[in-house]
């Protein structure tokens, strides 16, 4: 049962967040983070996301090919 | 984003799915046996449409805002998955997908494998590799089916969207009996990363609280900021790629 539930975790978890989980925690923290900017600092941080995001996927291809050229 | 646009975003994802299912069965079905692989197939759709009949209405449920949060979220984390792959395949630092090679290796692969029957089925081998790739990829259908359906609460069009692009594509794979390699299937790939990160981070930050300045007309800037990033990434990438090319074979002239 429980290789069963560690096989069916593993599946979601490359499904959903695939080879770099970093890409996956910056999505997650900007999100938090635009939610405390809006309700705590009443601050409309639309842009917080996009350039997070912009970042994520930088990073994450610079870690793809760092040294692979 | 009107029905036109959700149609065609779940159709051209649908379809990319779609072309990679059509390889396996056929590989499958050429190979072993069609019995066996339609066996397969029908099992397959037949999970997915349970799926699909209960994921879709019961997400429905939930609160709007929070639904664009979660979905926002997972498809922003989904989307960049597949955005880097394609940007990593357009700049030459990842082989492009190839269905021909694809075919080929499954193809190989079936002919090696033992044969047999089991649970009323005559080819097992035949019966699941069909089954698992026609599962694996409609999951992947069945994801942005629902999250862009119930998103813009029009999960019947959305619906119709991927069943119009598994039809097409099966119509022409049983057509021309072959893999679908003249599919422009990288760029179509690369094309559904930016709308899947774009609609992700639109609806994401929406759920978070943000009011986007012009409501849901900031997604026509948004998509194509997207798109300029993406590929002003590839083109970085490949002058990186280029300039380290350069370097590397003098040196390796002066080391012979």
């Amino acid at each position: 049962m429980s290789r069963w539930l560690r096989s069916f975790g593993a599946f979601w978890y490359d499904f959903i967040i695939g080879d770099d989980w970093r890409g996956a925690a910056v999505v997650v923290a900007a999100l938090a983070a635009t939610a405390v900017c809006v309700h705590v600092a009443s601050v409309n941080a639309w842009w917080l996301l996009p350039a997070a995001v912009i970042a994520a996927l930088g990073w994450s291809l610079r870690r793809a090919t760092f040294g692979r050229a | 984003m009107n029905s036109l646009a959700l149609f065609l975003t779940v159709f051209v994802a649908c379809a990319v799915e779609a072309v990679e299912a059509l390889t396996i069965v056929l590989a499958a079905g050429v190979t072993r046996e069609w019995r066996s692989t339609l066996q397969g197939m029908a099992a397959a759709l037949a999970v997915l449409a349970v799926a699909v009949a209960v994921i879709g209405p019961a997400l429905t449920l939930v609160p709007l805002t929070g639904l664009r949060l979660v979905v926002g979220a997972l498809l922003a984390v989904f989307g960049l998955q597949w955005l880097r792959k394609a940007i990593l395949r357009a700049s030459g630092y990842k082989d492009l997908h190839d269905e021909g090679a694809i075919y080929a290796r499954q193809v190989a692969a079936a002919q090696a494998a033992s044969g047999g029957g089991r649970r009323g089925v005559r080819d097992w081998y035949a019966f699941t590799l069909s089954f698992k790739g026609v599962l694996l990829e409609g999951l992947e259908v069945v994801f942005i089916a629902i999250t862009f359906g119930d998103n813009q609460q029009n999960l019947g069009l959305a619906a119709a969207g991927a069943v119009a692009a598994v039809l097409v594509v099966a119509a022409v794979g049983v057509a021309v009996r072959a893999p679908l390699s003249r599919v422009p299937e990288n760029t179509m790939k690369f094309a559904v990363g930016i709308m899947l990160t774009s609609f992700g981070v639109f609806w994401g930050a929406e759920g978070a609280g943000v009011s986007w300045p012009g409501n849901d007309a900031a997604l026509l800037a948004v998509i194509p900021a997207t798109a300029l990033v993406a590929l002003g990434y590839v083109a970085l990438m490949r002058r990186a790629g280029a300039a380290a090319s350069a370097t590397a074979v003098p040196v390796e002239r002066s080391a012979a």
